[in-house]
């Protein structure tokens, strides 16, 4: 069976969620490659843009409510630790609605994959502020710009009890790519946030392709190490620095269930 | 009443209290009796006033009464509070360290009054504190003439922890009391087992093959949840606790999907917060037993109590439209048998099954029959053949579409809360949505002959009365001590969704008058008769309307008989 399924793509053309579509279809070949086979693969989706992705997949899945997506992934992992399950989310679902499941889940330290394809807006009501959204941000419910700071999701990880972070870019596929393979090989609770710009209601490739840089993978087990790449960006805008990718943070530890 | 006994031990919580019941219980079991325990406790670990009011009779029982022949005061609050039911011939058992009474007034009163030194006792047996309880125990024991092998035999059985202290505590306490009555032995021949309705809720869905139980703590609910983490080996339930009652259902919900069958328990405010996932539960079409335990509401309420008060809002909870089973047991016998049947019908019909009990059930203590065991099995759902392309949404006749799941290799396995086709892609095309709305008011008919095929309705009583009293849940008991005596036919209605209409009219043939008795401040079953027109008494002025009069109680504490009986004879 082809992994494509025949349903009408409607992402906006040019939405950064192609990108990921396309990185995650390369990570599934390269996992069978590997021996995990596609019936064993899980992807689970709360609801936003992010969670087309699974209608166009021809992969076992569970399209769940807003927010609840990473909630149901851990009911599927306990209900058949065979399974492989990859939790994708938005931003708005996993850091705003859902996002006790989120911490608990990293605090468990559970054997899940969670992809959060962070456009840093609720798109599909149409560009409101999320908790990623940054300071100044003009959307529908803030015509004069977010009051709010945004938080940094990388760091409520690295607290939280995650024991695989990572930071991706959507229009960098391959990178993308690799790093799904490694955190489904992962054994607990890896992570990784995906920058994906939103052509509708934020636009932030250039701001992006100028910012972002592949950081050097070392000391991965030191969380002040971590801190210190993550603590790079706090997902402002203004900000002079540059925005590092890759793997930051890798460690062994207790698996949930494990 | 002769071989009929109620007993009330009380205390401050942390006394032991109800432990000393389930002893006291347990006494009486071993002695041919049948046994109702209700305990009585407020939203604290220590201080205030908990009590255990013990109903030991030749009959079964399935509610205390008003009237106490014993009375163990652990303080002097506890005679204080309930002195006023206390029989005109009962006995006081209290700790004359703690309590005092004068002459004069032990004098004036037909009752007898029995003091034990009890921190004396436990000292100079050289026990804990916490073992007052047991001296009380075993002073009550003497004075009601049971044997010392009798008692010593239970009290091993019952501490695994230091039994020889315990025991030695309890001769020392039986030594020091009076013997004052000679009890006649119980007519019980059969061997029963003490168990709360929350325990009878595990084992049936444990025989119906139960592999998950997910919850977040909440009143009276929670036994459930202890009940299975100490019992998770034994049983082979996987126990899981989650950080809220939303992360519960929808973990469960993915268990679920991954083939496990699996349940949640809750009281009312989790079942609110579970709402939203029930309506996931309906569209997806995965199979979930909930399990929501009432306590007296709105909102915190008073957690430790009891009520009926979630009826109307558990029936129409989940948004669209939706069909789920709702199910309501009133005693450990009828949960068990329904937690069983409803965890069957979740994955026989791929739906929502709310399993509706309060805290009555949740943690009275009732005495269970092994023998029912066996009306428990599990129930094979439909199961996909493994032919041609797996749809999950399959788009059968009678709406139910085969089940597979992940990790097969010949299936996709696609749950999803959108509306979706038969494979189970999101769909916003009219001919689609209308598809699969009406694949689901097929299945919708299937629950509804199915509940016809179940017995969804009890009758007790005169069967040809032309006076019946309806009632559901846990007031069904008292209920029934009180409507039979005076010649009602009692209604028991215990599937309340899909309203087993067919059985409900058979049940109601002949009957002029209707009475509904509902622990509830509204009298909430009343809008559920009323929804079906269900005309009992054409010369009414109100024809049409479901119940002539609502007896209704609502300040956290369960109906009595007595109160059912006062109430019936001004109808």
């Amino acid at each position: 069976m082809k992994i494509d399924t025949n349903c009408q793509n409607t992402w906006c053309p040019g939405c950064g969620n192609f990108g990921i579509l396309q990185s995650l279809k390369q990570a599934v070949d390269v996992l069978n490659k590997k021996g995990i086979g596609r019936e064993n693969i899980v992807l689970t989706a709360g609801i936003g843009c992010h969670a087309k992705i699974v209608d166009y997949l021809n992969l076992n899945s569970f399209y769940g409510l807003h927010g609840r997506g990473i909630a149901v992934a851990q009911g599927i992992k306990l209900g058949n630790p065979k399974l492989k399950v990859i939790a994708l989310a938005g931003d708005g679902d996993a850091y705003n609605e859902g996002i006790s499941h989120l911490i608990h889940a990293a605090k468990r330290n559970i054997d899940l994959t969670i992809l959060i394809h962070n456009n840093r807006t609720f798109a599909l009501t149409a560009g409101q502020f999320t908790a990623t959204s940054p300071r100044g941000f003009k959307g529908a419910s803030s015509p004069e710009g977010n009051i709010e700071s945004s938080f940094n999701p990388l760091k409520l990880m690295l607290v939280s009890g995650a024991s695989f972070i990572a930071r991706a870019y959507a229009a960098k596929s391959d990178h993308l790519r690799d790093l799904i393979v490694r955190a489904v090989e992962h054994q607990g609770f890896s992570f990784i946030d995906i920058l994906q710009p939103c052509v509708s209601f934020f636009n932030n490739y250039q701001f992006y392709n100028q910012k972002i840089y592949e950081a050097e993978e070392k000391n991965l087990e030191s969380e002040k190490a971590a801190l210190q790449k993550i603590e790079e960006w706090e997902y402002e805008d203004g900000e002079a620095a540059k925005i590092p990718l890759g793997l930051f943070y890798q460690v062994r530890k207790p698996v949930y269930g494990g | 009443m002769v071989n009929d006994y109620s007993i009330l031990i009380g205390g401050e919580a942390g006394q032991g209290s109800r432990r000393a019941g389930l002893i006291i219980g347990k006494l009486f079991s071993e002695l041919g009796y049948r046994i109702f325990i209700y305990d009585d406790y407020q939203s604290l670990i220590r201080g205030g006033h908990n009590f255990s009011q013990i109903r030991a009779s030749n009959q079964e029982v399935l509610s205390s009464r008003r009237k106490i022949d014993f009375l163990l005061a652990l303080d002097k609050n506890t005679f204080n509070q309930h002195q006023k039911d206390l029989d005109k011939n009962g006995i006081v058992i209290y700790d004359d360290e703690k309590v005092s009474f004068s002459t004069r007034f032990t004098k004036d009163r037909k009752m007898r009054f029995v003091g034990l030194p009890l921190k004396t006792i436990v000292q100079q047996a050289g026990g804990a504190p916490i073992m007052e309880n047991i001296a009380l125990v075993a002073g009550f024991a003497k004075v009601i003439g049971v044997g010392w092998p009798v008692l010593a035999r239970i009290l091993k059985k019952e501490f695994k922890k230091w039994p020889d202290l315990n025991l030695k505590v309890a001769e020392t306490g039986f030594k020091g009391a009076p013997k004052l009555v000679r009890l006649r032995k119980g007519t019980n021949r059969k061997s029963l087992t003490l168990l709360t309705g929350n325990q009878a809720v595990c084992l049936g869905a444990v025989k119906a093959g139960l592999i998950f139980y997910f919850a977040y703590p909440m009143t009276p609910a929670t036994g459930i949840l202890h009940y299975f983490a100490k019992k998770e080996k034994e049983f082979g339930v996987k126990t899981i606790q989650m950080e809220n009652e939303i992360g519960v259902i929808n973990a469960a919900l993915g268990a679920a999907y991954a083939g496990a069958r699996t349940m949640v328990g809750t009281s009312g405010g989790g079942f609110a917060l579970m709402t939203e996932a029930l309506s996931l539960a309906v569209q997806s079409e995965i199979p979930m037993l909930i399990v929501e335990s009432q306590r007296t509401g709105p909102a915190t309420g008073v957690p430790t109590y009891t009520a009926q008060g979630d009826l109307s809002f558990v029936l129409s909870a989940g948004h669209g439209d939706i069909l789920k089973f709702v199910i309501a047991p009133g005693d450990a016998r009828q949960a068990y048998f329904w937690a069983g049947k409803s965890l069957n019908l979740a994955w026989q019909c791929q739906t929502p099954v709310v399993l509706l009990i309060d805290k009555q059930v949740s943690e009275s203590t009732f005495d269970f029959d092994f023998g029912v065991l066996n009306k428990i099995k599990i129930e094979k759902p439909l199961i996909w053949d493994r032919k041609g392309e797996y749809q999950r949404y399959q788009n059968t006749k009678n709406g139910i579409s085969p089940l597979a799941f992940p990790g097969d290799k010949r299936a996709v396995v696609k749950a999803t809360s959108y509306e979706h086709d038969e494979f189970g892609l999101g769909v916003e095309d009219e001919k689609n949505v209308a598809l699969m709305q009406n694949k689901r008011l097929r299945k919708f008919e299937l629950m509804k002959r199915q509940t016809e095929c179940l017995p969804a309705v009890e009758v007790y009583g005169k069967k040809n009365s032309s006076k019946a009293v309806i009632v559901w849940g846990s007031t069904v008991g008292p209920a029934r001590e009180a409507a039979v005596q005076m010649g009602f036919k009692v209604i028991q209605p215990v599937i309340i969704q899909p309203w087993p209409e067919k059985q409900i009219r058979r049940a109601l043939k002949g009957v002029k008058r209707t009475v509904l008795v509902e622990a509830s401040a509204t009298g909430q079953l009343a809008d559920v008769l009323d929804r079906y027109s269900i005309k009992i008494d054409p010369h009414t002025k109100n024809p049409g309307v479901g119940v002539d009069r609502k007896v209704l109680k609502y300040d956290g504490r369960p109906f009595l008989p007595e109160e059912i009986k006062e109430k019936l004879d001004s109808i």
